[in-house]
């Protein structure tokens, strides 16, 4: 076997030649020339809902010639985020990832600032939402693009039947399809009133008062409808305050007309008590009705999305934002925000949403009236009053106005749903004024 | 000339002295028991040493991580109402779960010695399934039986007229219910332990304690504890440091609720540094675990090794 030596003139040569020929080289757009692009979307629960996203993000790769690869990240078990931890130690991981309410504050330092992709989403979708810019916006400076996906409203969905049977209120009458709301007699009292009439005909309302955050948002919506807070923007402490005593008053006569293991739901709770027909009504996002349109389709027809009730100032729902955010130390952000330009824009959202069967909710005034809450049904026109269609009532988020990273403590911990469960179960109010009054204290360390 | 000759020779002696003691060094069984384990010391300081101490890095931190605070954050949860709760139930947890796990172990182990040989093999096999199963696959089974709503403990109970339960919901109720289910898929390790121990007794102490007239509960207290006594601080000791350590348990029955009453270290350090974003305090407190096992092993392996020295 012969074997070719090459000599060390020979490599210095051909090394040479080879280098000159490619600086000299004409530029030739290969298949991947603007480089590579790692996504981490949230999971949607919605069968077939993440192929929209795939659908869209190609489209853009295949026109930018970008390299992509998606990963869908599930929030069982907080997979998401921990992978925001994990990534955010590392300083390594996604081009972009999704990220919940209150994960662009807690990072914000390490990501990239978006008011260039934001600002333009603005101007031609409208307005975001007061909650997406509390929790999107920093000093001026957006921490990351509002994502659709995800980001819903936990208004009240009511069974038809029920209300009307042992409470006598039409809740199509309240929320008529198609119009605006005739709701203004729909206020806390009214509510009470209902929860008091169906657990007496032995449909209660199923609203949960664990600590994972669908018991957590329905606390906040009502607290703020009293003007609740236990920390003021500024940082100050709110707690030992009037409109806190009447926010827990009413939150322990509501619990009385509440299943009695409330303190133990968890946020599939809620869902399994509409679906399996034994309430008259939870406070969700339309999955619940979704699940209920292919397990119990006899429970879905009955049920109606609508508005929250009002309370002494104002009327509050609970809005879950999601977010896509982009590390400073991506390797490719340029490429980054041209998709999320891409994700945004009205068409891309329509169709998100389409197959999300209406669960997921823009931010942006201009796209709250899309078709797809009009159409869908049974019973039809059941999601028209879901997206806040009229602005008729202030989309909130729990432990707001307090500052981000001090409300983010106060919803983790769940010290809303505590106080009330804690008053319910027979501590004198001061006790638990001072006890929220002390985590609240903690919470503010830096 | 002969120095040279002299010194070469020598030269070549060193080396194949050398060489030997190589060969002595490779050959020793001590030696080769530290190649065969070093695979493992490498893969336990890649995967717990090194994130150990990463973890006490972490701890020193401020919030947003950018700060060396030392031991502030310690001094922050020593002031805290609900860490001190945390700690609280993080020993009842595991006391109670280990007493009551070497209890069913060193009472079943018993049964299963005496079942007769051939038939034997059988029940350890099934004694042991609750201990092969991952336990966040069996925690899943144990949350629909103890679910708030749908109950099928209160759905049996309610034809005795008894119930409905909160199992999950009420704080007793809820710590019972996570202490009962670490027992179920605890006490199967015990229970095999125990056994190993009990057929290594040797048997001629049982005649001998018979002929000197002593009872059932005599044989069990003067040989059999005496006998297991160094295999029961072992098991126990292990079985502390992983209860105290756990995590799916509570974290899939209770997620720490109501009301915080069913916390342990782990699962409040979870909610803290994962869901609360932030991280130097979460390490923290997983970190206070360590003193707390660092006591209780030394007290219990110089038990051990007192008692090895005596004999």
């Amino acid at each position: 076997m012969s074997r070719k030596k090459l000599s060390r003139r020979q490599f210095v040569a051909a090394t040479a030649l080879s280098s000159a020929a490619l600086i000299t080289a004409p530029y030739v757009r290969g298949a991947y020339a603007a480089g590579k692009l790692s996504i981490g979307f949230w999971d949607h629960w919605v069968p077939g809902a993440n192929k929209a996203s795939t659908d869209i993000v190609n489209a853009w790769a295949e026109k930018e010639k970008v390299e992509v690869q998606i990963d869908y990240i599930p929030s069982q078990g907080n997979k998401n985020l921990l992978t925001i931890a994990a990534e955010a130690q590392a300083k390594s991981g996604h081009d972009i990832l999704a990220m919940p309410t209150w994960w662009p504050h807690a990072q914000a330092e390490l990501l990239e600032p978006m008011n260039d992709v934001v600002e333009g989403l603005i101007k031609q979708n409208g307005e975001p939402n007061g909650t997406v810019k509390y929790l999107g916006q920093s000093k001026g400076k957006w921490l990351a693009v509002p994502a659709s996906v995800g980001s819903q409203i936990k208004g009240p969905c009511s069974r038809i039947d029920l209300m009307k049977q042992h409470a006598g209120i039409d809740v199509q009458a309240l929320y008529p399809a198609g119009a605006p709301p005739k709701a203004d007699s729909w206020n806390l009292d009214t509510f009470l009133k209902a929860a008091e009439a169906c657990q007496k005909g032995g449909v209660p309302f199923g609203i949960g008062l664990g600590e994972t955050s669908d018991n957590v948002d329905t606390a906040g919506a009502i607290f703020q409808s009293y003007g609740a807070a236990l920390v003021d923007e500024k940082g100050n402490l709110t707690v030992k305050t009037d409109a806190v005593r009447q926010a827990l008053e009413y939150y322990k006569k509501l619990i009385s007309f509440l299943p009695p293991d409330v303190g133990a739901w968890d946020d599939a709770s809620n869902n399994k008590w509409l679906v399996s027909g034994r309430g008259a009504m939870i406070m969700n996002p339309p999955s619940a009705w979704a699940v209920a349109k292919r397990d119990a389709p006899q429970v879905a027809e009955q049920c109606w999305s609508h508005g929250f009730p009002a309370g002494p100032k104002g009327r509050y729902a609970p809005y879950l934002a999601y977010f896509w955010g982009t590390w400073s130390f991506s390797k490719n952000k340029e490429a980054a925000k041209s998709v999320l330009r891409a994700l945004s824009q009205p068409d891309a959202i329509e169709k998100m949403c389409v197959a999300s069967g209406g669960y997921d909710l823009p931010c942006y005034e201009k796209l709250t009236t899309l078709k797809v809450w009009q159409e869908e049904g049974p019973p039809k026109g059941t999601l028209y009053h879901y997206p806040n269609p009229h602005n008729h009532q202030t989309l909130s988020i729990a432990a707001a106005p307090a500052p981000p990273k001090i409300a983010q403590q106060i919803y983790t911990q769940a010290t809303l749903t505590k106080m009330c469960l804690r008053y319910h179960k027979g501590e004198a109010m001061e006790k638990v004024l001072a006890w929220a009054e002390g985590e609240c204290e903690g919470f503010m360390r830096s | 000339m002969a120095d040279v000759a002299l010194q070469s020779n020598r030269a070549a002696a060193q080396a194949a002295r050398k060489r030997s003691s190589l060969h002595k060094m490779l050959k020793r069984k001590s030696t080769v028991a530290f190649l065969m384990t070093l695979p493992l010391i490498l893969l336990i300081a890649t995967l717990v040493i090194y994130p150990a101490f990463y973890a006490l890095h972490l701890a020193t931190l401020n919030k947003s991580m950018q700060r060396f605070v030392g031991l502030s954050n310690f001094e922050f949860l020593f002031k805290r109402e609900t860490f001190w709760l945390v700690v609280k139930q993080s020993c009842i947890f595991a006391i109670t779960a280990v007493i009551f796990k070497a209890l069913l172990g060193f009472i079943v182990a018993h049964f299963v010695h005496n079942i007769p040989a051939k038939g034997q093999r059988k029940w350890r096999g099934m004694l042991l399934v609750p201990w092969v199963i991952p336990p966040a696959m069996s925690t899943l089974a144990w949350l629909w039986l103890f679910d708030p709503s749908y109950s099928a403990f209160n759905y049996t109970l309610s034809f005795f007229g008894i119930g409905p339960i909160a199992w999950t919901g009420d704080e007793m109720w809820a710590r019972f219910s996570v202490i009962l289910v670490n027992i179920w898929v605890g006490a199967p390790f015990f229970m095999i332990m125990y056994l190993a121990a009990l057929k290594s007794v040797p048997e001629q102490l049982y005649e001998a304690a018979a002929i000197d007239g002593a009872n059932w509960w005599q044989r069990i207290w003067y040989v059999t504890l005496p006998m297991m006594r160094n295999i029961i601080a072992i098991t126990t000791l292990f079985s502390l440091i992983v209860t105290f350590a756990n995590f799916d348990i509570v974290r899939i029955l209770t997620a720490g609720g109501p009301l915080d009453h069913t916390h342990i270290f782990a699962t409040w350090a979870f909610r803290i540094g994962i869901e609360g974003s932030d991280i130097p305090l979460g390490a923290s407190v997983s970190l206070f675990m360590v003193p707390i096992l660092a006591v209780a092993a030394i007290f219990i392996l110089r038990d051990i090794s007192k008692r090895g020295n005596e004999a």
